[in-house]
């Protein structure tokens, strides 16, 4: 069983077994535009709630996307650094940003879930 | 007036909203920053087809009387009198340390009529500084209400005739009056072929519905304007110069007249002539970052040791070129092109090279 949250800052956050991966949502990539470089953080690394883990640059500007809870990289998206446009055609699928092994999963409750989410975007 | 609170609205604002634009705030004006095609396929977009792109935040002054080439002389490192009518001329007003108050495009429309067309951001600015300098000289000074739309890319000759507006006598960096209220002139900010078009507003919606029937023409943003401006070279005004910028380091002198480097009577002559005495101490360069990661303005430029050498006036990503590209001011010993060069972004190490500008050929349909 998976659950899916999400935040304020427009980041989707998919559980399965104390795993999160994490991603920004079909609003957020609009919002920024083509996406031409995405900074990942190296596997291993250790992460607190707000930290910013992934750095997503459009054309235009840098953008911050950070730990939604504590916990340590398991997995970056290799994919994104020769196209890191799939952030923009795909940012709930293909266009995941890393996953993290989950520290304390009771961080994320009080995060919105997709219903509070889309209602806050209406 | 309006402030930061307030921004100015241009008279389209309707038309933008209309096609689904994305506004920010831009020198005081609410401005569309891209619409739905997103900026990578307006910028492309503009390189293969037609991209328009309202600039109405820009501001023209017209000048008249018999004074106005002494004025422009003055005001200008510029030979007015040389200029032939509908022919334009890039220049700048100086400060008298020679630092760039701003960069402007000059049409002579007539023996004793000029066409100014200003940045957005310095347009009081200008007009303060140049109603001073006009006090001086026998001419009026207006500035003028205008719709102003640029139609850039290898079809914008083609579309204009196809919307009743035959310009196709105008080669680059040339101007002319097609209609009561209207002036066109072969330029642009893109580097590509085009025309800048400024007309009344109540005749501008019609006109920018005629040109977006034509399947060729997209509206193109802020965003894009800034990506093409850049691969092109040109400089923006308030990021690549300033009032600290000289127009050697800038790297603009051919837009000085040689006899005015050596004697002239505009302000900041002397200034600029014991610059180009000494030599300037930097220069503006194009630079290309290794990989894929932008390098922004404001990011410091590193020589081999680890000592600042420089830094970023504009950078982003470049469309086009198919890599990031930047400027920036450089000192002078190191701005040949292939020139190794390093920056930092959030604590990593770039490499750059000095790269010649611009980085994508300019395609000026030239006379």
């Amino acid at each position: 069983m998976s659950q899916i949250y999400f935040t304020e800052d427009h980041e989707w956050i998919k559980v399965e077994n104390g795993v999160a991966t994490v991603g920004i949502t079909d609003y957020a990539q609009e919002q920024l535009g083509d996406l031409v470089f995405v900074e990942l953080p190296e596997s291993g690394a250790e992460l607190s709630r707000g930290d910013t883990a992934v750095v997503v640059e459009s054309v235009k500007a840098a953008s911050d996307v950070y730990a939604p809870a504590d916990g340590e990289v398991s997995e970056v998206n290799e994919a994104l650094t020769s196209d890191p446009a799939l952030v923009n055609s795909a940012p709930t699928g293909d266009g995941w940003l890393w996953k993290m092994k989950l520290a304390d999963e009771s961080q994320l409750e009080g995060l919105m879930d997709e219903a509070a989410y889309k209602a806050s975007i209406a | 007036m309006s402030d930061a609170k307030s921004p100015k609205h241009l008279p389209l604002e309707a038309l933008h909203e209309d096609a689904g634009a994305r506004f920010g705030t831009f020198a005081g004006w609410r401005m569309p920053l891209t619409y739905p095609a997103g900026v990578m396929k307006e910028h492309l977009h503009t390189r293969e087809s037609a991209g328009l792109f309202d600039i109405s935040h820009m501001q023209l002054f017209e000048i008249e009387g018999v004074g106005t080439t002494g004025f422009l002389s003055r005001a200008c490192p510029l030979e007015a009198t040389d200029l032939k009518e509908g022919q334009s001329k890039y220049t700048v007003l100086l400060n008298e340390q020679a630092g760039i108050i701003d960069d402007l495009i000059v049409t002579r429309l007539g023996e004793s009529r000029f066409m100014i067309v200003a940045n957005a951001g310095n347009a009081a600015k200008d007009e303060a500084h140049l109603r001073a300098i006009a006090s001086d000289f026998d001419v009026s000074f207006t500035p003028l209400e205008r719709v102003l739309l640029a139609l850039q890319g290898p079809d914008a000759e083609a579309v204009m005739i196809a919307a009743g507006l035959d310009l196709s006598d105008l080669t680059f960096m040339t101007g002319t009056e097609p209609r009561d209220g209207w002036f066109a002139a072969r330029s642009g900010y893109t580097g590509e072929d085009g025309f800048e078009v400024a007309l009344p507003a109540n005749e501008a919606e019609r006109f920018a519905r005629t040109l977006l029937e034509d399947d060729r023409v997209q509206w193109v943003g802020l965003a894009a304007r800034d990506s093409l401006r850049l691969e092109a070279g040109l400089c923006l005004h308030g990021q690549d110069l300033d009032e600290n910028t000289d127009p050697a380091s800038a790297a603009i002198l051919w837009a000085v007249p040689k006899a005015l480097r050596e004697q002239g009577d505009f302000i900041g002559a002397q200034a600029l002539q014991r610059i180009i005495a000494n030599g300037a101490k930097e220069k503006r360069v194009g630079l290309k970052p290794e990989g894929r990661q932008p390098v922004r303005a404001g990011a410091p430029l590193i020589n081999e040791t680890g000592e600042t050498v420089g830094r970023v006036t504009s950078g982003g990503f470049g469309p086009t070129a198919g890599h990031p590209v930047a400027m920036g001011y450089v000192a002078k010993a190191l701005s040949k092109p292939g020139t190794h060069l390093f920056t930092e972004v959030r604590g990593n190490r770039i490499a750059l090279d000095v790269h010649p500008l611009p980085f994508t050929p300019q395609r000026y349909k030239k006379g």
